[in-house]
C-alpha cells in the first residue's frame, strides 16, 4: 500500500506538472495580447506595453514559466488588479466556502446515488430500475441553472420553503446554514446523480454476475453477508474511481451554481475574474481547482487500492 | 446398493430462446450417484452438460427453469425446500468446483479467508478457529506453505494452486456430493494431471459422491466410475466407464470416440474419424431420435419418427438407440470421413522452407524466447508443444512478423526476412500466412464471409475484384464449405465453420509456410477432426510447410512429422514424432507425456516432476543453468550450468546432462 | 417414451423500436423544426422590443410574455433553438473526430505512444471542463466559432477515453493480427477494421456528447462567454433575466424549458440506442 500510495503521489505531481504547464500556455501561447486583454480595447498602447512588461511578457515562454511556476509553488501567486490584493488569501477563502458546499452535495449524492445503483441492480430492468435509469439519464445533462431556475421557482417562490440565496446571514446556526444550502447542492446532485447512480448499478449488476459471487452464494452464505462482504467490495471500484474524476463536473458546477445562488464561492471568483479579465486571479483559480480536482482523484484512487489488492499490487492504473 | 445421495428422475430444463419461445437445453435426465461413487457426464458444447450440473444444485443460471421432474437430495425433494433450507445445504452439504478457478475466487479477499468463511457460517466457528481450520484444508489438498497461502489474494497464486483453493473450500465441510464443472479445463496438462491425481487421492480419504462434467473423456477415464453420455439434453448412453469407452453401444458415443486423437497414432497412419453436420439447437429436435440426421445407421423413416427410450445393454449400462447393436467400433464404420485415407508422404530432405537461427525476445528485461533454433521443409510440419506461457505463440508472431525479434534469423526460402511484417515484400508476406487458436475473434464480426477472403486474394495475389470473388467461392469449396455461406457474416457460423474460413484465409496466396497457433484447441472434438483432416489435405495439395502450436500432445503427435519441445521459453528436445514420443525423453517431455490422460486408463502418474506444483516456476526469475532444474526430477549437480545440445541420431536431439544415460540409447554431445 | 410432453412454447414478442427512442426523437425533430422555421413560425422578431407591454405575463399575444423591454419570450426561446442546433452537432462532431482517432491510436499502438497520450489527456482532463473553456474564450474572445472549437478540443480527451478502451478489446482481436499479416496500412486497420466495431460505443457516446454540448454551450452562454447580449441565446437569456426570477418568472422559465426538452430528447434517443444495443 505504501509503495502504491508513493507511486501514485509521484504520479500526482507529474499530472498537476502537466496541468499547470497547460494552465500557463493557455495563458500566454494563445493568440490574444494579454495586456491588450486585460486593459480593454480603448487603453492607450504604452500602458499596455507597460502592463505586459511588469508581467514579464517580454521574456521567452519557458522563462517565465519557471519563473511563474516557482512563485506559485512559494505560495506567490501574484495579485489580483481588481481587488488590489494578493490571489492566494482571496482564493483561500473563496475556496472553504465552496468546498462546504461541495461536501453538502457530496453527502447527499453519495448515499441516494449508490443506493439507488444497488437496488437498481438487483431489479434488473424493473419499474424501479427503469425509472431512475431515464429520470437520471433526463436531468444528467441538465445544466445547473435550468435545474435551479427550476427549483427556485417551485420551492423558492411557489411553495416559499428554502431561501433563494445560498449564503446565510452572519452568525447563522449550522441547521440555518444546511438550509441555505440545501437548493444549490440538491441542482448539483442532479447533475451528477446519474453517472454515479450507473457506476454503481453496473458494477453491482457485473460483479452479481460473477463466478466468484455464485461461488458465495452456493458456499451457503446468507444474501446479506453475499451482498456486503463480497458484491460490494468489488462493485463500487468503478464508482469510486468514477467519483474522483466527477469532482471536475462539481467545480465546473459550482461556477454556475454560485452565480445563480449568488454564493460568494471560488465559482463566482472564477466567474468574476473571466469577464472581469482579471488574468492572475483567474490563473490563480484555474490552479487551485485543479490541485483540488487531483487531491480528490488521489483520495478515490487510494481508497479504490485499500479494497483491491489487485491495484495495490500492480501499476497505479491498476 | 446404498441410497443415492443424489437422484433425478425426469428432469427438464430450459432456457428462453433469442425467438422468444423457451427451449429445452436438458430433456428428461433420470439419474442417480451413490455415496462414494463418481459419475461424469461427457458430451459437447452446449449438450446440456452444465445445466444439468446446476439443476442437480438448484443453481440454474437466469432464465433457466425447471420444467418437469425431480432432483432428491439424500432422500428429499431438493426443489420443495425453503431458501433458507437450500442454503443449509450449499457449502455444507453439496458443494461445487467450477472451470475457470481464477473466476472462481472473490479477487479482493485473501483466500484463506474466503476458506474460513465456510466454517464461520456453518460450523460456527470464530475467526481464529476458522483460520486454522482453513490452513489445515489447503494442507490437506496438498498446498505447499499453505499457511502463508492463505494470506494471499486470488491474482497472486498460479491456476493449478487457485483450484487447489477451490477445491479446499468446497471440501471444507466434507459434503455429501461434490460437483465439478470442468475442473481442469482452464489448466496446463501438467497441472492438469496433479489436480486429478489429487481428486484420486481424496476420494479415498472423503467419501463424497462425484458428478464430474467434462468433454475430455480421458479426463473422466481417469476419475469417474460410471459414465453419461449427452446429447442434445438427453443421455444418450451411460454404463460402467471402462466398458462403454471400450465398446459404446450408441452411435454418436462411439462416432465421438472416434474422433479422439490418440497419442499413439500419427496421420501417416489414416485419418481421424469425424461426425458431419452440427446437433440440433435446444427445442429444435424433431419427434424422433436427436441424432437422426448424423447418424450413420439410422433408418431415417423410422429413428425420425420413433423417440428411442434408454434400452438396457447388459449390467449398469443402457442406450438411446433402436438399433444399438449395430453401433459400430469407435474410429470405423460410415462416421469415417470417406475418402483420402491414403497416408501422407513423408517430407524429403530438402533445403528448408523456414529456418530460423538464435531467434530470441525479449519484452523488457524478461526474455521470453532465448536462441531458438528450427528448421521446416516443404510439406512437412512441426509441432510445437509446451506449456502456457512457454513461448509458443511468441515464436509464431515472430516468425509472421507481427512482433520484432531482439535477435536472431528467420530465413525463408533461404533468404533473411524482416522483423517486421510491414517491410516485407508482398511476395514474403503472402507466402507466410497464420491460423488463430479462436476463429470467434479471428475474423472481422462487420465482414462478410466473401469480402473476408476477397480482401487478401486482392492485396496479396494482386487480383481484380471479379477474380477475388471467383478464388474466394474457389476457396470455399477447398475448406468443404456451402458457396452459398460467401454472403454470412461470422455469428451466423458456426466455430467450425469459422476456423475453415480462417483457414481458407491462409490459403489465399498460396502460402509456403502456414502458422497454426492452436487452431482446433477452441473446438470440440468432433469439429476438431474434421478441421484436422482439413489441414492434412490442404498440405497434401499445397505442400505448404506447418508449423503446427498446440498443447494437446495427441493433437500434436496425430498432425506432427517432427515435434520441438518449448519449456519456458528454451527448446529442451526436437525430433520425429515418433522418437520423441519413444524414450528417451527429455525430463520435461516425460513430464508432459505421463500427464496425459489416456482413454485406456494407462496414464502414469505426474510423477516426473517433482518439484511441487507445475505453474509454481511460472513468474519466477530463470534459474542459472538449465531451465528446468527448479521442477526436474533427475536434475543432478551439473544441473547448474546450462546443458549442451546432445545428438541422439535421426535428426533427435535433447538438451540434458542426465538423460539420454548410460542405460538409454547413447548419445554424443553435439 | 415420447420427448417430454412440456409445451414449452410461449407467445412470440414482436421486436419493436424501444419507445424512449421513438419520443426522443419526436422531441428533437420538433426542436430541429421549430429552429429552422423560426423566421416564419415566431409571432415577433427576436430583437423587436414592445414599449407598450413591457413585463407582460403570459397571454394572447404573448404565450411566452414578454421581457424586460417588451421583447417577445416565445420568439426569442424559437429564435435562440438556432444557435444551440448550430454550435452542439458541430462540438460533437469535432470532439468525436479528434477523440476517436486519438483513441483508436493509442489502442492500436499500445506502448509509449498510449502511455504519452494518456497522460496527456489526464492532464487535460484534470481541468474541469467549463474552467478550460472558460480560460480559452477568455482569451480567444467569444464567438460561435470559437464555442464549437473549444468545446470540441474539451471533449475530445473524454471521447478518446472511451474509445480507447472499447478499442482496447479490439485491437487485441486477430482479425486485426490477420490484417497486419497482409500488410495493411496502419489507417487502414484502424479505421476500416477496427472502427466498424466500436460504432456501438460510438453511437451511444456521440449522442452523450451532443447532451453535453447543449449543456456547456448553454453554461458558457449563461456566464456571458457565448453569444452577447442582445442575441436571443437560450442560456444568456436566463441570466440577463435572473433577478427578474421572483417578479417575471416567465423570462426565465422558458428558456431553461426549453433547454430541458432538448437535453431531455437527446437522453432519451441516447437510452433508446442502448437499449436497442442490448446488453
Ligand atoms: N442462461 C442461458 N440462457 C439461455 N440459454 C442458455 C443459457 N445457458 C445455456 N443455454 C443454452 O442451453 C444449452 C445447454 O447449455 P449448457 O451450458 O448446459 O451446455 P454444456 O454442455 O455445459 O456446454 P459447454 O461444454 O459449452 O459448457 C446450450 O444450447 C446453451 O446455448
Ligand atoms: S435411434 Fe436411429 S438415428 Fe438414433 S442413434 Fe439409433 S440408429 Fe441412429
Ligand atoms: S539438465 Fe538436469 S535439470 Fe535439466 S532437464 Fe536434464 S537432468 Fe533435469
Ligand atoms: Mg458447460
Amino acid at each position: 500500500m505504501l509503495a502504491y500510495a508513493s507511486r501514485r503521489l509521484a504520479l500526482l505531481t507529474v499530472t498537476l506538472l502537466a496541468a499547470s504547464m497547460l494552465i500557463f500556455l493557455v495563458t500566454s501561447v494563445l493568440p490574444g495580447n494579454v495586456g491588450r486583454i486585460m486593459l480593454g480595447p480603448f487603453a492607450a498602447q504604452d500602458s499596455v506595453d507597460t502592463l505586459n512588461r511588469q508581467l514579464g511578457l517580454d521574456r521567452p515562454v519557458l522563462e517565465r514559466y519557471a519563473v511563474w511556476l516557482a512563485a506559485v509553488v512559494q505560495g506567490d501567486w501574484g495579485r489580483s488588479l481588481h481587488f488590489n490584493a494578493p490571489v492566494l488569501p482571496l482564493v483561500i477563502e473563496r475556496l472553504g466556502r465552496s468546498l462546504l458546499l461541495a461536501a453538502v452535495t457530496l453527502a447527499i449524492l453519495v448515499p441516494s446515488a449508490v443506493a439507488a445503483g444497488i437496488h437498481a441492480a438487483r431489479r434488473e430492468g424493473g419499474v424501479f430500475d427503469r425509472t431512475v435509469s431515464l429520470l437520471g439519464l433526463s436531468v444528467r445533462a441538465l445544466p445547473e441553472f435550468v435545474t435551479g431556475v427550476v427549483l427556485i421557482v417551485v420551492f423558492g417562490i411557489q411553495l416559499g420553503w428554502l431561501p433563494v440565496q445560498a449564503l446565510p446571514p452572519e452568525g447563522a446556526g449550522p441547521v440555518e446554514v444546511l438550509r441555505h444550502l440545501l437548493m444549490p447542492a440538491l441542482c448539483l446532485v442532479l447533475v451528477l446523480f446519474a453517472y454515479v447512480f450507473r457506476m454503481t448499478r453496473a458494477g453491482v449488476i457485473e460483479a452479481l454476475a460473477a463466478d466468484w459471487t455464485r461461488t458465495a452464494r452456493l458456499k451457503g452464505l446468507p444474501p446479506s453477508v453475499v451482498v456486503l462482504r463480497h458484491v460490494l467490495r468489488n462493485a463500487l471500484l468503478p464508482t469510486i474511481a468514477v467519483l474522483g474524476a466527477q469532482i471536475g463536473w462539481l467545480v465546473g458546477g459550482l461556477v454556475v451554481v454560485e452565480t445563480l445562488f449568488r454564493y460568494p464561492g471560488i465559482g463566482t471568483l472564477i466567474q468574476f475574474a473571466a469577464t472581469a479579465k482579471d488574468l492572475p486571479l483567474l490563473v490563480g483559480c484555474a490552479v487551485a481547482v485543479t490541485a483540488v480536482f487531483a487531491l480528490g482523484n488521489l483520495a478515490a484512487d487510494l481508497l479504490a487500492a485499500s479494497l483491491d489488492p489487485r491495484i495495490r499490487h500492480g501499476s497505479p492504473r491498476g | 446398493m446404498s441410497t443415492p445421495v443424489l437422484e433425478l428422475d425426469g428432469v427438464t430444463v430450459s432456457y428462453p430462446r433469442p425467438d422468444g419461445f423457451r427451449g429445452a437445453a436438458v430433456r428428461d435426465v433420470s439419474l442417480a450417484v451413490a455415496p462414494g461413487q463418481a459419475l461424469g457426464l461427457a458430451g459437447e458444447s452446449g449438450c446440456g452438460k452444465s445445466t444439468l450440473a446446476f439443476a442437480a444444485l438448484r443453481h440454474l443460471p437466469r432464465g433457466g427453469r425447471l420444467e418437469a421432474g425431480s432432483v432428491r437430495f439424500l432422500g428429499s425433494d431438493l426443489y420443495a425446500l425453503s431458501r433458507s433450507e437450500l442454503r443449509g445445504l450449499w457449502g455444507r452439504r453439496m458443494a461445487v468446483v467450477y472451470q475457470n478457478p481464477g473466476g472462481a475466487l472473490n479477487p479482493t479477499i485473501p483466500v484463506g479467508e474466503q476458506i474460513a468463511e465456510v466454517y464461520r457460517y456453518h460450523l460456527g466457528l470464530d475467526r481464529a478457529a476458522a483460520r486454522d481450520a482453513a490452513i489445515g484444508m489447503l494442507e490437506r489438498v496438498r498446498m505447499a506453505n499453505p499457511g502463508r497461502v492463505a494470506d494471499l489474494y486470488p491474482h497472486e497464486l498460479s491456476g493449478g494452486m487457485q483450484q487447489r483453493a477451490v477445491i479446499a473450500m468446497a471440501l471444507a465441510t466434507d459434503p455429501e456430493l461434490l460437483v465439478l464443472d470442468e475442473p481442469t479445463t482452464a489448466l496446463d496438462t501438467t497441472v492438469q494431471a496433479e489436480i486429478l491425481d489429487l481428486f484420486a487421492a481424496l476420494r479415498r480419504e472423503f467419501r463424497a459422491a462425484l458428478l464430474l462434467v467434462g468433454h475430455n473423456l480421458g479426463v473422466l477415464r481417469r476419475v469417474c466410475d460410471t459414465l453419461a453420455v449427452m446429447y442434445a439434453g438427453e443421455i444418450v448412453e451411460q454404463g460402467p466407464t471402462a466398458a462403454l469407452l471400450a465398446r459404446p453401444r450408441h452411435p454418436y458415443a462411439s462416432a465421438l470416440l472416434g474422433c479422439v486423437p490418440d497419442a499413439g497414432r500419427g496421420a501417416r497412419e489414416g485419418r481421424l474419424a469425424s461426425i458431419p453436420g452440427l446437433p440440433p439447437s435446444p427445442g429444435t429436435a424433431g419427434p424422433g431420435c436427436s441424432f437422426v440426421r448424423r447418424c450413420p445407421i439410422a433408418r431415417p423413416a423410422f429413428c425420425g419418427a420413433e423417440h428411442p427410450p434408454l434400452y438396457p445393454q447388459g449390467p449398469g449400462r443402457a442406450a438411446r438407440c433402436h438399433f444399438a447393436e449395430e453401433t459400430p467400433e469407435p474410429g470405423t464404420g460410415a462416421a469415417v470421413a470417406a475418402g483420402g485415407s491414403a497416408p501422407v508422404p513423408a517430407p524429403g530432405a530438402e533445403a528448408p522452407v523456414l529456418h530460423v537461427s538464435g531467434l530470441s525476445f525479449a519484452r523488457g528485461p524478461v526474455e521470453i524466447l532465448r536462441d531458438i533454433d528450427l528448421r521446416v521443409a516443404a510439406g512437412e510440419t512441426l509441432g510445437l508443444v509446451g506449456e502456457s506461457g512457454s513461448g509458443k505463440s511468441t515464436l509464431a508472431l515472430l516468425v509472421a512478423g507481427l512482433l520484432a525479434p531482439s535477435g536472431g534469423e528467420i530465413r525463408l526460402d533461404g533468404a533473411a526476412l524482416a522483423g517486421r511484417s510491414r517491410r516485407r515484400s508482398t511476395l514474403q508476406r503472402r507466402a507466410v500466412q497464420m491460423v488463430f487458436q479462436s476463429p470467434d475473434t479471428a475474423l472481422n464480426p462487420r465482414r462478410r464471409v466473401g469480402r473476408i477472403l476477397e480482401r487478401p486474394a486482392r492485396v496479396l495475389a494482386g487480383l481484380g475484384r471479379a477474380a477475388a470473388r471467383e478464388k474466394a467461392r474457389a476457396l470455399l469449396e477447398d475448406v468443404a464449405l456451402p458457396e452459398g455461406l460467401i454472403d454470412s457474416f461470422p455469428v451466423q457460423l458456426s466455430g467450425g465453420q469459422r476456423q475453415r474460413i480462417a483457414i481458407a484465409r491462409a490459403f489465399v496466396g498460396e502460402p509456403r509456410l502456414v502458422l497454426l497457433d492452436e487452431p482446433t484447441s477452441a473446438l470440440d472434438v468432433s469439429v476438431q477432426a474434421a478441421v484436422l483432416n482439413l489441414l492434412r489435405d490442404l498440405q497434401r495439395r499445397s505442400g505448404a510447410a506447418y508449423l503446427f502450436i498446440s498443447h494437446d500432445l495427441a493433437v500434436v503427435r496425430y498432425m506432427a512429422d517432427r515435434i520441438a519441445v518449448l519449456y519456458q521459453g528454451e527448446l529442451v528436445e526436437e525430433g520425429p514424432a515418433e522418437r520423441v514420443f519413444a524414450p528417451p525423453h527429455h525430463p520435461y517431455t516425460e513430464a508432459l507425456i505421463a500427464a496425459v490422460p489416456r482413454l485406456d486408463g494407462t496414464s502414469a502418474a505426474a510423477g516426473a516432476d517433482e518439484g511441487g506444483d507445475a505453474a509454481d516456476g511460472e513468474g519466477q526469475a530463470r534459474a542459472a543453468g538449465c531451465v528446468f532444474r527448479r521442477r526436474c526430477a533427475a536434475a543432478g549437480p551439473r544441473c547448474a550450468e546450462p546443458p549442451p545440445w546432445r545428438d541422439l541420431g535421426g535428426g533427435h536431439r535433447i538438451r540434458c546432462w542426465v538423460r539420454p544415460g548410460a542405460g538409454d540409447a547413447a548419445g554424443r554431445a553435439s | 417414451m415420447a420427448a417430454p410432453a412440456v409445451d414449452l412454447r410461449v407467445g412470440r414478442r414482436a421486436r419493436r423500436m424501444p419507445p424512449s427512442l421513438l419520443a426522443g426523437a419526436a422531441m428533437l425533430l420538433a426542436w430541429v423544426a421549430a429552429s429552422l422555421l423560426a423566421p416564419w413560425i415566431a409571432p415577433h422578431p427576436p430583437l423587436a422590443s414592445d414599449f407598450l407591454a413591457l413585463l407582460q405575463p403570459p397571454g394572447p399575444g404573448h404565450p411566452f410574455g414578454t421581457d424586460q423591454i417588451g421583447r417577445d419570450v416565445l420568439s426569442r426561446v424559437l429564435h435562440g433553438g438556432r444557435s444551440v442546433l448550430a454550435v452542439a452537432p458541430a462540438a460533437t462532431a469535432l470532439g468525436l473526430a479528434l477523440g476517436t482517432t486519438i483513441g483508436l491510436a493509442a489502442a492500436y499502438f499500445g506502448g509509449w505512444t498510449d502511455e504519452i497520450a494518456m497522460r496527456l489527456l489526464d492532464a487535460v482532463m484534470a481541468l474541469p471542463i467549463v474552467i478550460v473553456a472558460m480560460l480559452a474564450l477568455t482569451f480567444l474572445g467569444a464567438s460561435t466559432l470559437n464555442v464549437i472549437l473549444v468545446i470540441g478540443i474539451v471533449f475530445a480527451p473524454l471521447v478518446a477515453r472511451t474509445m480507447r478502451a472499447a478499442a482496447l478489446v479490439e485491437v487485441r482481436k486477430d482479425y486485426v493480427r490477420a490484417a497486419e499479416l497482409r500488410g495493411e496500412g496502419i489507417a487502414y486497420v484502424m479505421f476500416r477494421e477496427v472502427l466498424p466495431n466500436v460504432a456501438g460505443p460510438l453511437a451511444v457516446e456521440a449522442t452523450l456528447r451532443l447532451g453535453y454540448a447543449v449543456f456547456t454551450a448553454a453554461t458558457l452562454g449563461f456566464l456571458g462567454l457565448g453569444a452577447q447580449p442582445p442575441a436571443p441565446d437560450w442560456g444568456l437569456m436566463v441570466a440577463e433575466n435572473q433577478a427578474l426570477l421572483t417578479t417575471a418568472p416567465w423570462t426565465v422559465l422558458f428558456p431553461a424549458l426549453a433547454i430541458a426538452w432538448v437535453v431531455v430528447g437527446i437522453a432519451l434517443v441516447s437510452d433508446g440506442l442502448r437499449v436497442g444495443q442490448g446488453p
